[in-house]
């Protein structure tokens, strides 16, 4: 499933990176604690969070991820959507709250963090 | 930036309580690392080391400078602030074990995690502390990948 995908099964809006909707996605995780991202996440995730600074677009370029997805129709502030530019890091808003959102993307077959490891 | 046959060492200068920047320098670090063609496992545990103690720093010390060293074996990033200290070191790197106030955790972090993340990414991780001082921490990642 790729990102644009991802945005039509969220009916997510598109905050920037339209032009990096074709990547596939493998796996996601939601958290809003960036210490468990970094523990947890591996790169490629799409990340989903409720965390608006920009450290949620710090963490996620630290762990190389795809995406960022914000739940509960939130947006990230002014600094974090400029570092998102910077960093060619994709981001969407979507109303769904974070169960919601995530229950629907491992509806449509895309697994956790765990699924990966061997 | 000063190179040599025996590899690289830089020093970047963290404000305590500058949020705005936190992640920058481990930014910073990442980049050098790639652009050195590293292998990206190593580059992301180093961003990762780099990115919880960048964040330590900005979250509780006046000051800090973080100096990236690399030789042929290693990535050492070593870390010297001007801080509080921390009163028990074996307390501090127990999981969950935190001191946050509410605005460290607004930020994403604070919840324990921090140390911990740093000793599971790193292959060797010394911390040493004097109350009302500061800190020192020195993470090492080896190039041969035996972690």
């Amino acid at each position: 499933m790729n990102l644009r995908e991802i945005k039509e099964v969220l009916q997510a809006e598109v905050l920037c990176g339209e032009n990096s909707l074709d990547v596939e996605i493998q796996f996601a995780g939601g958290s809003d604690l960036m210490s468990d991202v970094l523990a947890f996440g591996k790169p490629g995730i799409l990340l989903l969070t409720g965390l608006t600074n920009s450290q949620s677009v710090r963490t996620a370029s630290i762990i190389d991820a795809s995406g960022i997805v914000y739940v509960r129709g939130k947006k990230p502030d002014e600094d974090g959507k400029k570092l998102a530019k910077e960093m060619g890091i994709p981001l969407l808003s979507t109303q769904y709250m974070m169960f919601e959102a995530c229950g629907i993307l491992y509806n449509k077959g895309i697994p956790g963090v765990s699924k990966l490891r061997e | 930036m000063m190179e040599s046959e025996y590899g690289l060492s830089e020093k970047f200068t963290i404000k305590g309580g500058d949020f705005s920047r936190a992640g920058a320098i481990s930014t910073k670090v990442k980049k050098i690392l790639q652009e050195l063609g590293i292998p990206p496992q190593i580059i992301t545990r180093t961003a990762i080391s780099s990115y919880e103690a960048e964040m330590n720093m900005v979250m509780y010390a006046k000051e800090a400078t973080l100096t990236l060293n690399l030789t042929p074996e290693a990535i050492h990033i070593k870390i010297n602030d001007k801080g509080p200290g921390i009163e028990d070191i074996s307390l501090a790197m127990k999981e969950g074990f935190s001191t946050a106030t509410p605005k460290m955790r607004e930020m994403g972090f604070g919840a324990g995690m921090g140390l911990p993340n740093i000793k599971k990414n790193a292959d060797k991780f010394e911390l040493s502390s004097v109350l009302g001082e500061g800190t020192t921490y020195n993470i090492y990642l080896y190039l041969d990948g035996n972690k």
